[in-house]
């Protein structure tokens, strides 16, 4: 029997085996019980986008809300201001009026981290930086929010939406198989769902066609074509009666005609605007218009109170069905575009699993066989204290619920390749001091203390490098890093303590039973 | 079996001269192609669309070359093979920056009488994307050898530190250099493959050197050539194998694979090799060019086990309670 003692090491490596080989399972399995690495974009397939947010949009548009509520202000209160001009982001006016001033002023003073200079009573106005910041954040926030209510809404398994830096949102939808569901999901990000209900210029309509769009400003109007027919145009009263802000509900239904069409609930307060809207413009026409296209002009017949409308417009079932989506999850404060798309169709990603792993499991075996055949019994101890390090590995990073990517494939032959030289490091120690004619037990015990701190420094080395490349490098470089470094950890723990704690258990058989050649594959007997 | 087992210990001080003459032209050459010919850099790094199609059929690149070329979009567009004759690559420098437009779709079009295929891969990126990473990635690798120079700074000694710091921009250089002389395309797997072999030469580097301080504090010998020699001698069968082993590793990744990881795996041929040389000829002999003197280590390590003893005395009275 064997008689070795049980050591603390053996301990710890057993414990780590249990750990290992529990969390690894799932992963192997790919059972849904349990966490597990899920496989990168590049390994699956699917769709990789970056999406950079033009803040600078929201920005602008805050400012033209600005100059609309002073606008507002300006007529009600009968103050008379001219020459309101928007410069993008600053707003210009003149007071006529010096004893309306103070009235001014103080409304000014509501709006918050707004920056007014005054010229006798010319108005230079513009938003402090913190004020542009917090509007900057909020624009990306709120469009990682929007366009993570569509995906989910869109009904694709896991996908991933977040911010990247100051002005970026990477979205990842791995599993997308077709072109045609990789096109929807593209539409439906970048749709701006900016819904805008506007009414008709029933007493310029005949001159649609005629006038341009400089004139149509002069009446307040403006000229937007049809959805159907980019040739048809309407003339509508700039300044909408609703936005799609009032927004509370949209589904898609379907008409008497079995058209698909979506019919949108407004809030209490959109519900209020739109019944006296409709009860004083009967006869009139009211435009429904979403991304500045108009897609129906009904004429008002009465009041419509209850705050619910319909949008009709020769829609196919799944358009309707991804416009209520965007309309549901709200506008994008600012547009976004397209810094980087990378799509993996899911027959590569298959083929770059497998030539990976039939890379990785010939490897093993690779290294396994040399182990052996160059150390005998010691090689055997290392290839399973590699085998542990693997699953070991495989544990953390599922731990993590981390992304197994190529790069981080990369990170993992190296921290293998560590852990095979720490062996390696402990082994050619062992002989040495075996050459010398030191006596097996002293040998192994003295061997692991000589290698002990080239191991411990060559896996610190690279631990403080990964660490930096985690901190400061971008997506692949991070994939790359943290595997790297969980590797690195694990590597010490069972090479330093894995293999010693066998040694321990089995010295006094190693020290009775076969040669040197048998445990350690060096022809020189050590006794 | 062993390798290297009569415990011989190799002159390799003798050649010095001429292995760090040889590094230095290698690694002046690599500089010059670097700052000349530059890299091929790959969409991930400048930017552009790389569209991979695989057909059912040997691609007809011809006629491919010449439907695509309707399109201006894809003026300047490179195609060539990619693995096999079924797979092709299209590149090209133009980048759509609108998200709901679909380069695929568009080539679907333009291509659909030259046989059935798949489109495997879509690669778009943005200049903006493209440079942030490139930008990033050289910082984070300056402050990671920044790092690497403080911990062996402590761990071992200052000239160490410069030593294996100088080791790995020897590594990189010339493994650079290699990679613009066979042509390989740089990309986020290349630059993966360079991180990975920076670890493992920096891990035979702080071998050999933890093997160099282990000599300094136990022999009475101040021939510091010797001692190196004495040193890279005992580590040579430890380096070769596991060199051997990665290598090996890196072969089979090479040969099964695949196209997909062929810049990856050549890069890290090229870099085991470079890596291995470099810290068996360069770095234990770089350690005597910069100066590195056995006597005043030794003499500071001297003052060091004075002070610890010294202190420890202290200690020892202080806990008597005779100071």
């Amino acid at each position: 029997m064997l008689s070795g003692k049980i050591s603390y090491r053996l301990v710890i490596f057993v414990l780590a085996i249990i750990f290992g080989v529990g969390y690894s399972l799932p992963t192997f399995l790919q059972s849904d019980k349990g966490a597990k690495i899920a496989l990168g974009l590049d390994l699956q397939g699917g769709l990789h986008m970056v999406l950079g947010v033009q803040t600078e949009e929201a920005i602008k548009s805050k400012v033209k809300s600005i100059a609309s509520s002073i606008k507002f202000f300006a007529q009600s209160g009968d103050i008379i201001i001219d020459d309101l001009k928007i410069d993008e982001e600053m707003l210009t006016f003149t007071l006529l009026d010096k004893d309306e001033e103070k009235k001014i002023d103080e409304m000014l003073k509501t709006i918050s981290g707004l920056e007014v200079s005054k010229e006798s009573l010319r108005y230079t106005l513009s938003l402090n930086d913190k004020e542009k910041d917090l509007i900057r954040e909020y624009a990306i926030s709120q469009a990682v929010e929007t366009i993570r209510n569509r995906l989910d809404q869109f009904g694709l398994a896991e996908p991933n939406v977040s911010k990247q830096g100051t002005d970026k949102i990477v979205v990842e939808l791995p599993g997308i198989k077709t072109a045609e569901d990789e096109q929807r999901a593209r539409e439906l990000i970048a749709k701006a769902a900016h819904l805008q209900l506007m009414a008709v210029d029933e007493k310029r309509k005949d001159r649609t066609t005629t006038m341009s769009p400089i004139e149509a400003a002069q009446y307040g109007d403006v000229i937007l074509p049809d959805a159907r027919s980019e040739q048809v145009k309407h003339i509508l009263k700039e300044i909408p009666v609703l936005d799609g802000s009032m927004l509370s509900d949209a589904k898609v239904a379907f008409s008497d005609m079995h058209q698909p069409v979506i019919n949108f609930t407004l809030n209490s307060e959109g519900a209020k605007i739109f019944g006296d809207f409709t009860a004083n413009n009967i006869g009139n026409r009211l435009a429904i218009v979403l991304d500045n296209k108009v897609y129906s002009d009904p004429v008002i017949r009465e009041r419509i109170g209850g705050g619910s409308g319909q949008i009709s417009g020769g829609f196919s079932v799944k358009e309707a069905h991804d416009v209520a989506i965007a309309l549901r999850s709200g506008a994008l404060l600012a547009p976004v575009t397209l810094l980087e798309k990378r799509s993996v169709g899911p027959s590569l990603g298959a083929d770059s699993i497998q030539a990976s792993s039939i890379a990785l499991i010939s490897g093993f075996f690779l290294i396994v066989g040399f182990l052996i055949l160059y150390y005998h019994m010691a090689g055997v101890f290392a290839s399973f204290a590699l085998l542990v390090n693997f699953i070991l590995l495989i544990a953390i990073m599922a731990l993590f619920g981390a992304t197994l990517t190529l790069p981080g494939m990369a990170g993992i032959v190296l921290s293998l390749g560590m852990a095979v030289d720490a062996n390696v490091i402990i082994n050619e120690r062992i002989r040495e001091l075996l050459r010398q004619g030191i006596a097996v037990r002293q040998a192994v015990e003295k061997g692991y203390e000589n290698a002990m701190s080239a191991i411990v420094d060559g896996n610190l080395t690279l631990a403080v490098s990964s660490v930096i490349l985690y901190v400061y490098g971008t997506g692949p470089i991070k994939g790359f890093a943290i595997s790297m470094l969980i590797g690195n950890l694990i590597s010490m723990l069972t090479a330093i303590l894995g293999t010693h704690g066998i040694y321990e258990l089995l010295m006094s058989y190693i020290e009775k039973n076969h040669s040197i050649r048998f445990w350690f594959g060096m022809k020189k007997r050590g006794h | 079996m062993e390798f290297f087992s009569k415990g011989i210990i190799y002159n390799f001080m003798k050649y010095a001269r001429v292995f760090i003459a040889t590094t230095l032209i290698l690694a002046f050459i690599s500089l010059v192609l670097v700052f000349t010919k530059g890299f091929n850099y790959g969409v991930d790094f400048v930017g552009g669309t790389v569209v991979q199609l695989k057909y059912e059929q040997s691609a007809p690149i011809d006629k491919i070359r010449d439907d695509l070329a309707k399109d201006k979009l894809f003026a300047g567009a490179l195609i060539t093979e990619f693995g096999s004759p079924e797979e092709i690559v299209i590149r090209f420098s133009t980048v759509s920056d609108s998200v709901a437009q679909d380069i695929g779709d568009h080539i679907r079009t333009l291509l659909k009488d030259t046989g059935a295929f798949d489109i495997r891969k879509v690669d778009i990126v943005g200049p903006k994307i493209g440079s942030e990473l490139r930008s990033k990635g050289i910082m984070s690798a300056i402050l990671a050898m920044i790092g690497i120079l403080i911990y062996v700074a402590v761990r071992f000694e200052w000239k160490f530190a410069i030593a294996s710091v100088i080791t790995l921009l020897h590594d990189i250089t010339i493994t650079l250099g290699a990679i613009i002389l066979f042509d390989i395309e740089f990309s986020l797997d290349v630059l993966a493959a360079v991180l990975t072999l920076i670890g493992y030469s920096l891990n035979d580097t702080i071998i050999i050197f933890d093997r160099i301080r282990e000599e300094l504090e136990e022999t009475k010998n101040t021939n510091f050539s010797e001692i190196i020699d004495i040193c890279v001698s005992k580590t040579l069968s430890r380096t070769t194998i596991t060199s051997l082993l990665v290598f090996f590793v890196v072969l089979t990744l090479y040969v099964f694979g695949g196209e997909i990881i062929h810049g990856f795996s050549f890069t890290m041929l090229l870099g085991v090799i470079i890596g291995t040389y470099s810290s068996i000829f360069i770095s234990a002999p770089f350690l005597t060019l910069i100066g590195f003197n056995v006597e005043k280590y030794k003499a500071n390590i001297a003052i060091k086990e004075k002070n610890r003893i010294e202190k420890n005395k202290m200690r020892s009275q202080y806990e008597k309670g005779t100071v």
